[in-house]
């Protein structure tokens, strides 16, 4: 893919906000309010260790274990820090259950909170005011522009993460996934299908 | 405040459009922004709640043509003025011209790993007033300060689906009044209710509403 052009982005920002920023940087370290190796260690935390691999994880793990999934949707929070491998969660972690009946699809109308702990930064997408303005009226229409068609007939729930409690999306298990290592299911898990912007991936997705 | 952030059920913005392999971030300045916000949070200046009302108070145009983090950039810039951390000739001048202020406590390299999302349950001062599977309908508030009341769900009739326990009040926390801790719902509404008879018969929608914004059915 070439290089971003960065529509979302006001064009003269480019060349503005590397010096802006520097500035302030340079500003609050000489005040002592902020140390650039501190800085560092959190850029870095964001591009190498948080991102949804934790959540799909989490979510390889309801699939195969039923114990798992009834206290993940009894208390993620609790749920997910019980798990050694994933980074701790805060409170209030909430999981809710795409079945055949009901899908849910999760925005932030008035900001952009997101489980930043199980899947990452949020999308430029998610941050939007396409979204934003369109998931909590049509999300069949945003499911559209993901390229997702839901039966006629099926639910929609749309949570508006209006306060510090924090949604993930346990999608459905794809079918010809049974039996799978958590490790492959984890394989299956998008960020998209855990925040109702998409579905699990079919296997045959990522058959060696 | 009902500022250009409020946006849910508003026309004309166009398709969402996701990005394939998006990177964390897309230049290297938007991740130093994200840590200075994270830096500053730690020293505990100013609550989340006063950092989103910093950026609802940009004016409607520079809302919307500013990137994500170039909001961000702006409401900490802001924000740093405004609790006299920095002043405006040194904004200008792109440096440091008198000593800084003492904080109560600044972030350091060793504690990054244990940096975790603040904890906003607090303990109640009275019992919850609305169970699971009461009727409620949402206040008709417009407060000329920070809210978590999103507009298209004022004035509306919905049912409380959860209690999710007692948390920081952001109306009260984002103006410096203080947690006011109060209990938090999961109420959800019908479409038709919210966006009228038009609207998606499949879909429900749900806030997070604090217990002030809620009065009995």
């Amino acid at each position: 893919m070439p290089d971003h052009d960065h529509d979302h982005d006001h064009g003269s920002e480019l060349g503005e906000m590397p010096l802006r920023v520097r500035a302030l940087e340079t500003i609050l370290t000489e005040k002592g309010y902020v140390d650039p190796a501190a800085l560092d260690r959190i850029v870095e935390n964001f591009e190498t260790k948080i991102g949804p691999r934790n959540g799909a994880r989490v979510v390889a793990r309801a699939w195969s274990d039923p114990g798992f999934k009834a206290r993940l949707l009894a208390d993620a929070t609790a749920a997910v820090n019980s798990l050694g491998h994933v980074s701790p969660v805060g409170s209030l972690l909430i999981a809710v259950e795409n079945t055949p009946r009901v899908h849910n699809m999760v925005v932030c109308t008035l900001c952009s909170c997101y489980p930043w702990e199980v899947l990452g930064l949020p999308p430029v997408w998610y941050k939007s005011a396409p979204y934003r303005s369109r998931a909590v009226r049509d999300p069949r229409g945003v499911l559209a522009d993901f390229g997702v068609t839901l039966p006629a007939d099926t639910e929609i729930r749309v949570w508006d993460s209006t306060a510090e409690t924090r949604f993930i999306v346990l999608p459905m298990q794809p079918p010809g996934s049974e039996g799978w290592s958590e490790e492959r299911l984890a394989e299956l898990v998008t960020r998209d299908s855990m925040i109702g912007t998409g579905l699990a991936q079919r296997p045959a997705a990522v058959a060696p | 405040m009902n500022s250009i952030h409020d946006l849910g059920g508003m026309d004309g913005f166009g398709p969402v459009e996701p990005e394939p392999n998006e990177p964390p971030f897309h230049q290297p300045w938007e991740g130093r922004v994200l840590a200075m916000q994270r830096a500053l949070g730690f020293t505990r200046m100013w609550t989340i709640d006063e950092s989103r009302a910093s950026i609802e108070a940009l004016d409607p145009v520079t809302y919307l043509t500013s990137s994500y983090y170039k909001k961000w950039f702006l409401g900490v810039e802001h924000r740093v003025l405004e609790h006299g951390l920095v002043d405006a000739g040194e904004i200008a001048a792109g440096r440091a011209l008198h000593p800084g202020k003492k904080l109560a406590r600044t972030l350091t390299p060793a504690d990054v790993p244990g940096l975790t999302r603040g904890s906003y349950d607090r303990p109640p001062a009275a019992a919850a007033r609305f169970a699971a599977g009461d009727r409620v309908r949402t206040r008709n508030l417009n407060p000329a300060t920070h809210t978590r009341l999103p507009r298209y769900a004022r004035d509306k009739t919905g049912m409380v689906e959860a209690v999710r326990g007692c948390h920081v009040y952001p109306d009260t926390a984002a103006i410096g009044a203080g947690e006011q801790p109060q209990w938090l719902y999961t109420v959800v509404f019908a479409a038709r209710e919210l966006w009228g008879d038009d609207a998606d018969p499949t879909l429900t929608v749900s806030i997070e509403a604090f217990e002030p914004y809620l009065e009995p059915a």
